[in-house]
């Protein structure tokens, strides 16, 4: 049994993965001396070549990657900042997603982008602290968001197998997450298959990333008034629509938790599917960031724009007087 | 690798005008609903380029690729075939003429981002050395894509890492109605000799000097020293698109055009091959147009029902755009 942080487990599927195949290797900034820890002791144990330093030339080293992955490699591409992928939106969704399609399946780019600290961190104000998922899932981009130590660990390992480009956001309220392991639960999580943290029958919360762990809190917190299901979706696109379906043929009502802006951003499309295609005793509801919301950078303008555990315990209670 | 003969250099350019002229007619006849980028009057680069690479290099082509296509093997009937949208096109239809990929040949395809393909080419090319191959990677675009942030970084990163590229930029001196002078800052090969790598700048309306030219960066590429940049001035001799035969864009004195077209690339390469020779290609190309138009408008058209087959490598079904199974209200009366 180790207890295994969650940044140690990106380091440690990466390792593996490494180590299984050949093809796979990092591009990224300050990878070599691991400032995220994600590469930690990789540069040492597999060499310039697969720990590759990049300067910053994010669009340059993004199509960089989508070439090697087209000539037979497996990229694993490391962004230190969310706004980043902003950068490379184009590369990602308007190249290496669309090659499949546009050579008539002929072409493969099995690249992983992983974005090793996503969302808020104190002080870091306006341009650091979004968490872009609801994009890429948008333009129909594999996105997986870990939320624990385990699924980062399998979630890492499934996109750097899979054949297309995936995108792996790992939250920063979920890196300091401890979980004690044993070898046997390091495999690889399937992409496009929820978990359910906690089992209940009055409301079905949908939390996605680090919110797992605040929607967790709150279930034991109101455990005497309210059941509360607890369902990580672990993977934004594909979603897992049966294993929603599934939760709320057991509640009837659904609450999402989402740390994203408001207009079509992953809640929204997780109410609007449940609202069309599945049975519900209330109106859904969702807790997310305001519209079009810009973090300040005192703490007294970012953190109310967050979506908190009282927000939610209040809304859960709402929707369980609803119907 | 031999040089190629004056004819052979005849028959690659000749094939690739007649193929923009006869995809032109077919642009009218509505058989190609995109229109296309012509490459007419700029087959010596094409061709040039197309004789000093392998079938089993990579080539990332641009939006005026069909000649780079051609050029590097592709067959004429199955580029149609992609053009009119048929399922027997190189890319099953998907890709039209913009985006032809064909891997048998080594043609990763063309992004629709001016200049994003030099980043995709060293990328390519930096796995091939690393598969210890001395297969090289081209990447082919025109003046335009040379203030294009990505190209310039492609620069830097494909000289750091030494990797086999070779980059062809096809100045025709226009990106669609922008002379170069009004956005070319410096030059066009002062662009890769600020990253230290070897530049020149070739004519382009000769084959011969194309040929030379691309000859020596492949050689440089596959002797592991690194990539070359390579720009030929060369010029269009019709619209950017065929959308330029109805908008007639005034962007060109036809002087200036006259004056380029005195330099035909093919009339001058057909005076280089004796007579006899020269008709027995321009009949052996016709009878092989003749064929592709044939197999490309015979080749059956998509499945609506399979448009988004290949979206993904994995096989992922997406969701259609009507819910299968709409839900059910139960909800209780407030």
């Amino acid at each position: 049994m180790t207890k295994l942080s969650y940044a140690r487990a990106l380091n440690r599927a990466l390792a593996a993965e490494m180590e299984r195949d050949p093809a796979v290797f990092v591009l990224g900034e300050d990878v070599r001396h691991a400032l995220t820890n994600v590469t930690a002791g990789l540069f040492d144990r597999f060499g310039p070549e697969r720990i590759m330093e990049t300067p910053l030339s994010e669009q340059g080293f993004t199509n960089f990657a989508t070439g090697a992955a087209m000539a037979g490699l497996r990229p694993v591409v490391e962004y230190q900042i969310p706004f980043l992928l902003m950068l490379v939106f184009e590369q990602i969704v308007n190249q290496a997603n669309k090659f499949s399609l546009m050579s008539g399946g002929q072409a493969t780019v099995p690249v992983t982008y992983l974005l090793p600290a996503a969302g808020w961190r104190l002080g870091w104000g306006a341009q650091h602290s979004d968490e872009p998922y609801s994009l890429f899932a948008h333009y129909g981009v594999k996105t997986v968001v870990p939320a624990t130590p385990s699924d980062a660990f399998g979630l890492f390992a499934s996109a750097i197998r899979d054949d297309d480009p995936v995108v792996v956001f790992a939250p920063i309220g979920s890196l300091q997450m401890r979980e004690d392991l044993t070898p046997a639960e390091l495999v690889p999580v399937p992409i496009g298959l929820s978990r359910i943290h906690r089992e209940g029958h009055d409301v079905t919360v949908v939390a996605i990333g680090h919110l797992v762990y605040d929607a967790l809190a709150v279930a034991s917190q109101l455990e005497d008034q309210v059941s509360i299901e607890v369902f990580d979706p672990r993977t934004l696109y594909p979603f897992d629509w049966d294993g929603l379906a599934a939760s709320l043929a057991r509640t009837g009502r659904l609450v999402v938790i989402d740390d994203s802006n408001r207009s079509c951003g992953m809640a929204a499309e997780i109410l609007a599917t449940a609202a069309e295609e599945m049975s519900l005793l209330a109106p859904p509801r969702r807790i997310t960031r305001p519209d079009g919301a810009i973090l300040g950078f005192a703490p007294e303008l970012d953190l109310t724009l967050q979506p908190d555990r009282r927000q939610l315990a209040d809304t859960v209670l709402e929707v369980v007087k609803d119907g | 690798m031999n040089t190629p003969r004056p004819e052979d250099f005849y028959r690659s350019m000749r094939l690739i005008r007649r193929f923009e002229e006869r995809s032109m007619d077919l642009v009218r006849s509505g058989e190609i609903i995109s229109g296309i980028h012509a490459c007419i009057g700029q087959e010596a680069v094409a061709a040039g380029v197309g004789a000093a690479l392998r079938t089993d290099d990579i080539m990332l082509a641009n939006h005026r690729g069909h000649g780079q296509l051609l050029a590097k093997g592709t067959d004429p009937g199955r580029l149609l075939a992609e053009m009119a949208g048929r399922t027997t096109g190189v890319a099953r239809g998907r890709g039209g003429s913009f985006h032809p990929s064909d891997l048998t040949v080594g043609v990763l395809g063309s992004t629709g981002s001016v200049g994003h393909g030099a980043p995709l080419a060293a990328g390519a090319a930096w796995a091939l050395a690393r598969a210890g191959s001395d297969r090289v990677a081209v990447s082919v675009f025109g003046d335009g894509a040379v203030n294009q942030g990505a190209l310039l970084e492609a620069f830097n990163l494909a000289a750091l890492w030494r990797v086999p590229a070779v980059f062809i930029c096809e100045n025709n001196f226009y990106a669609t109605t922008l002379p170069v002078g009004a956005s070319v800052a410096g030059t066009v090969t002062g662009r890769a000799e600020a990253f230290g790598i070897p530049a020149e700048s070739v004519d382009g309306m000769d084959p011969e000097p194309v040929y030379a030219a691309a000859a020596r960066g492949v050689a440089r590429a596959r002797a592991g020293e690194g990539p070359t940049f390579l720009e030929f001035l060369t010029y269009r001799f019709e619209g950017h698109h065929t959308f330029e035969t109805t908008t007639r864009l005034r962007y060109r004195e036809p002087e200036e055009v006259a004056r380029w077209q005195q330099r035909d690339p093919l009339a001058l390469q057909a005076g280089r091959v004796p007579g006899g020779l020269r008709e027995r290609i321009d009949a052996e190309v016709e009878a092989r147009l003749e064929a592709a138009v044939r197999f490309a408008l015979a080749g059956p058209k998509p499945d609506p029902a399979d448009a988004l087959e290949y979206l993904y490598a994995s096989g992922l079904r997406t969701r259609p755009g009507v819910a299968a199974r709409p839900g059910r209200v139960r909800m209780a009366r407030r």
